[in-house]
């Protein structure tokens, strides 16, 4: 029996299961993560903010977030893992169908690396590349006024870090077949920074950290923050790799063989 | 016959009909919407009012989402 004939062939469900419970667990430890990095961040970054609402008379710095107490503190930091867990679990329901429409496009025979790379890839493309452009920001900083602007601009970066990564490696395809890798590695590189250069040029900049705003305070949050991000995505392409993995594993040699043939 | 020694056999990637491809599209509109009632909504949506935007509002501030 040759080895093509062994393999499993999953359905796209299969695999799209898989995605969204590697994006539960990987949801999950990422709200460890921020709750463990970030709460406490987020409660200095409040009281920053209601400190200036309280000594703004106008009332106009106050944008009735905290006020209002619609949601305790407590249940936000609850609520912070069900916001990383509903994300983690969009995430890798992407993720799986990403995989299951570009697998066969994936220049490699191993799932796990068709797994982290395409991981790493929107690692790169929808985290590493809107973060230095917009890196998030705590309560406190930010302009209510140009919330707009801000969303419009932080949703395009994150399609242009996609565009990038996909540019970087058409440049490394577009070359002749016995190219040298360290030669791909460069095209790949130039195509991927020219579309992200592009994107960060032309879109705009938004500077609104007030003047009083701790320093080391908005170094500390945006560390937390980045690091929720890295945690999802690194938990997510591991665990997909493995929920593959055992994927390959359930169905045996005989049925997938015959599988295989009947496909 | 299956060979105890080769425990690790690629997985044949499924094969993109169109079936598979409509399916596809709508659970990639369905992810979008869950991802965008966890950054964007607030209220529209979820019909839960600011509730659940107020909820979620520290893991916004965490994943980076520009909030207000």
């Amino acid at each position: 029996m040759s080895l093509s004939s062994a393999r499993t062939t999953p359905s796209y469900g299969a695999i799209l299961l898989r995605g969204l419970l590697a994006g539960l667990i990987a949801g999950l430890l990422a709200g460890v993560f921020a709750y463990a990095t970030g709460e406490s961040r987020i409660d200095a970054a409040i009281a920053i903010e209601e400190a200036a609402a309280h000594a703004d008379t106008a009332g106009a710095a106050d944008d009735g977030h905290h006020d209002e107490e619609l949601v305790s503190r407590n249940g936000q930091k609850g609520g912070l893992f069900l916001a990383t867990a509903l994300y983690g679990v969009a995430m890798g329901g992407l993720l799986a169908t990403a995989y299951t429409l570009l697998r066969r496009r994936l220049r490699t025979s191993s799932d796990t690396r068709a797994a982290f790379g395409l991981a790493g890839a929107a690692l790169l493309g929808i985290v590493l590349v809107p973060f230095v452009k917009y890196p998030a920001n705590p309560p406190a900083v930010g302009d209510p006024a140009t919330i707009n602007q801000r969303t419009i601009g932080w949703l395009s970066i994150v399609v242009i870090g996609m565009v990038a990564v996909w540019a970087g490696v058409l440049a490394s395809r577009s070359l002749r077949a016995g190219a040298p890798e360290w030669l791909r590695a460069t095209a790949a590189l130039a195509g991927f920074l020219v579309v992200v250069a592009i994107g960060y040029v032309l879109l705009p900049s938004f500077d609104e950290v007030p003047d009083t705003f701790p320093a080391s305070l908005l170094w500390t949050f945006r560390l937390a923050s980045l690091g929720t991000q890295v945690t999802l995505w690194v938990a997510l392409g591991l665990a997909f790799a493995a929920l593959l993995h055992r994927l390959g594993r359930e169905v045996p040699a005989e049925r997938a063989g015959a599988e295989a043939v009947a496909g | 016959m299956s060979n105890p020694t080769q425990s690790v056999r690629p997985l044949n990637p499924p094969a993109v009909s169109p079936r598979v491809l409509w399916t596809a599209v709508s659970a990639v509109t369905l992810l979008l919407l869950l991802a965008y009632l966890v950054a964007f909504d607030q209220g529209a949506v979820s019909q839960s009012g600011m509730y659940l935007h107020e909820l979620m509002h520290d893991g916004r501030h965490l994943l980076g989402v520009p909030c207000h």
